[in-house]
């Protein structure tokens, strides 16, 4: 039994879609089979919402009268610096830039209160921000400094352009020091105090399709409230990781990146975040459809938790130091029990990213498709699969003589 | 005369020295213990009913600072901003009464204002900056 997306965007247009999300799947397959689920079901939505450092947004704010070329010049949003080395009103804003007065870790651990994330979810949210800007002036953009508010509605484009999203699988985080630490994963308690993760398991984008097959270039997905496409495998996309005989991998592997018209986005679903002695960041919402065009892909998007298994690492030690090594293996149904034994010791775990809004999302997907909003797009290129031989690779230094 | 509620966090290095006794002893102050949470071999957790002479009282909050002892005070201020919680559960860790728990069936985090004892460790903690300290 196969079906092609055109086949079920026909279904989508008539409004007799079948979509579950990737949690109601679970059950539907336990009890039918996948055979006869996968001749009933077309769409299965996934979802995740979790902080992703490498966000930002570009913007096009517009010319000012007499022009101003940022480029080459300085520009802070609301006190954040943005980067303006392109054409003269192109700027990008990350979500870990801090303002140049932040005293950051020189008072430990640092608040990171406010910064490119908290920027963006303002932005986004409709608020005035206040842009400032110095030029060095030229004969065709002769203006040297600017200080005005702008509002997304009034701005030409205002895009979010994320190179690494949607993690398939992450390390989970445990401290073996005997002090507190801070991290992009939280506060690690000493001694095996907590143990934290980050990953949708079950519902998680990139573990209902693990090889790649029907999430490429091109693919229109759930982006921060509205609508948005990949744009590109993610930086460190690592599709060659150890995976398990269910093909999920069972450390970091794949990424994306992602991009989509910020306009139409909602504030709830690009939050800024701020990691106590770490940084900021944002919390972004992605949930990506699957058309079940085969049994193959459906027996993937019904994986479990307890099928999923992520790494234990300390970032004490062997994260900073970049030591080899795990601590072992848990399954994400361990890890959503509330504990997991650790080098014999029970140890209390912690998500990151928010499950109950990763079901929301994979629902809002789902309503959207039903009612015929929301069409499947054929891939316009496949994304490096295990085959491709593609791996992460650490920096090799050099001396400069 | 003054009176408060304070919340007490002791290093490891303290949890088993006789510090409550000497503010009774060398500051002439009452104390009544409303909680106390050891956690063996990490930090011991105390909140008290403290009063006595203003003067006193004053000497005696320096006391514990000197020796490295982390005062709060107790407020019922601590509330969970339902429109910023995201309800991913980094704090149900961070806090030391189980007031943050994670309701297993719905996925959603639930703050028991019961429970909390006004810490505040879980702000900083919080990623959302959702649970605000109002007092
Ligand atoms: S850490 Fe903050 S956002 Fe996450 S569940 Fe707790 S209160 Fe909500
Ligand atoms: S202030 Fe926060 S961490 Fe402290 S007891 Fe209350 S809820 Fe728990």
């Amino acid at each position: 039994m196969t079906k092609t997306i055109t086949e079920i965007n026909e279904k989508i247009s008539k409004g007799d879609v079948v979509v579950v999300t990737a949690e109601e799947i679970i059950n539907i397959v336990e009890e039918k089979g996948v055979e006869e689920a996968a001749q009933e079901i077309d769409v299965v939505t996934t979802g995740t919402f979790g902080p992703m450092c490498s966000s930002g947004t570009y913007i096009n704010i517009g010319h000012a009268k007499p022009r101003i070329k940022l480029g080459g010049g300085a520009c802070y949003l609301n006190d954040v610096p943005a980067y303006c080395g392109f054409a003269a009103v192109d700027i990008y804003l990350g979500c870990t830039q801090l303002p140049d007065n932040d005293p950051r870790n020189r008072v430990y651990p640092g608040k990171f209160e406010y910064g490119g994330g908290h920027v963006i979810e303002e932005f986004v949210a409709g608020k005035d921000i206040k842009l400032t800007a110095t030029a060095y002036g030229t004969d065709c953009y002769p203006r040297k400094k600017l200080e005005t508010w702008i509002n997304i509605k009034d701005v030409n484009e205002a895009v979010l352009f994320n190179p690494r999203n949607v993690y398939q699988n992450y390390n989970v985080a445990v401290n073996l020091s005997n002090k507190l630490i801070y991290t992009y994963m939280g506060a690690l308690k000493p001694g095996l105090g907590n143990a934290n993760y980050c990953s949708a398991g079950q519902l998680s984008p990139l573990l209902n399709d693990p090889l790649y097959i029907t999430i490429g270039l091109g693919t229109k997905i759930f982006l921060g409230g509205g609508v948005g496409y990949v744009a590109w495998q993610g930086t460190q996309h690592n599709p060659t990781a150890k995976r398990k005989d269910n093909d999920t991998p069972c450390v970091l592997a794949g990424t994306l990146a992602v991009i989509g018209d910020l306009k139409q986005m909602k504030p709830e679903w690009l939050r800024g975040t701020s990691f106590q002695g770490y940084g900021t960041t944002l919390t972004v919402g992605v949930g990506i459809p699957i058309p079940i065009l085969n049994e193959e892909i459906l027996r993937y998007t019904a994986i479990k938790d307890k099928d999923i298994y992520a790494p234990i690492v300390d970032y004490s030690e062997a994260y900073p130091q970049v030591k080899p090594g795990v601590l072992g293996e848990v399954s994400y149904e361990e890890l959503k029990s509330g504990k997991i034994v650790v080098q014999d010791k029970e140890v209390p775990t912690a998500s990151l990213s928010s499950y109950s809004k990763a079901v929301e999302i994979a629902e809002i997907l789902k309503d959207w498709i039903k009612q015929g909003q929301f069409l499947l797009t054929e891939p316009v290129a496949s994304l490096p699969g295990p085959e491709s031989g593609l791996t992460f690779k650490l920096l090799k230094e050099r001396p400069i003589e | 005369m003054i009176s408060k509620r304070i919340v007490l966090k002791f290093p490891h290095r303290l949890a088993d020295q006789p510090i409550v006794c000497n503010l009774v002893k060398y500051f002439d102050l009452e104390f009544n213990i409303l909680k106390a949470y050891i956690i063996p071999k990490e930090e011991g957790l105390l909140i008290l009913g403290l009063s006595g002479e203003e003067g006193n009282y004053n000497k005696g909050i320096n006391y514990l600072k000197e020796l490295g002892v982390i005062v709060q005070s107790l407020s019922q201020g601590i509330i969970q901003n339902s429109t910023r919680c995201t309800h991913c559960g980094v704090c149900i860790t961070v806090c030391p009464t189980q007031a943050l728990i994670l309701d297993s069936h719905t996925r959603k985090v639930h703050f028991y204002e019961n429970k909390c004892i006004a810490c505040e460790l879980c702000l900083p903690a919080c990623p959302l900056r959702a649970m605000e300290v109002h007092y």
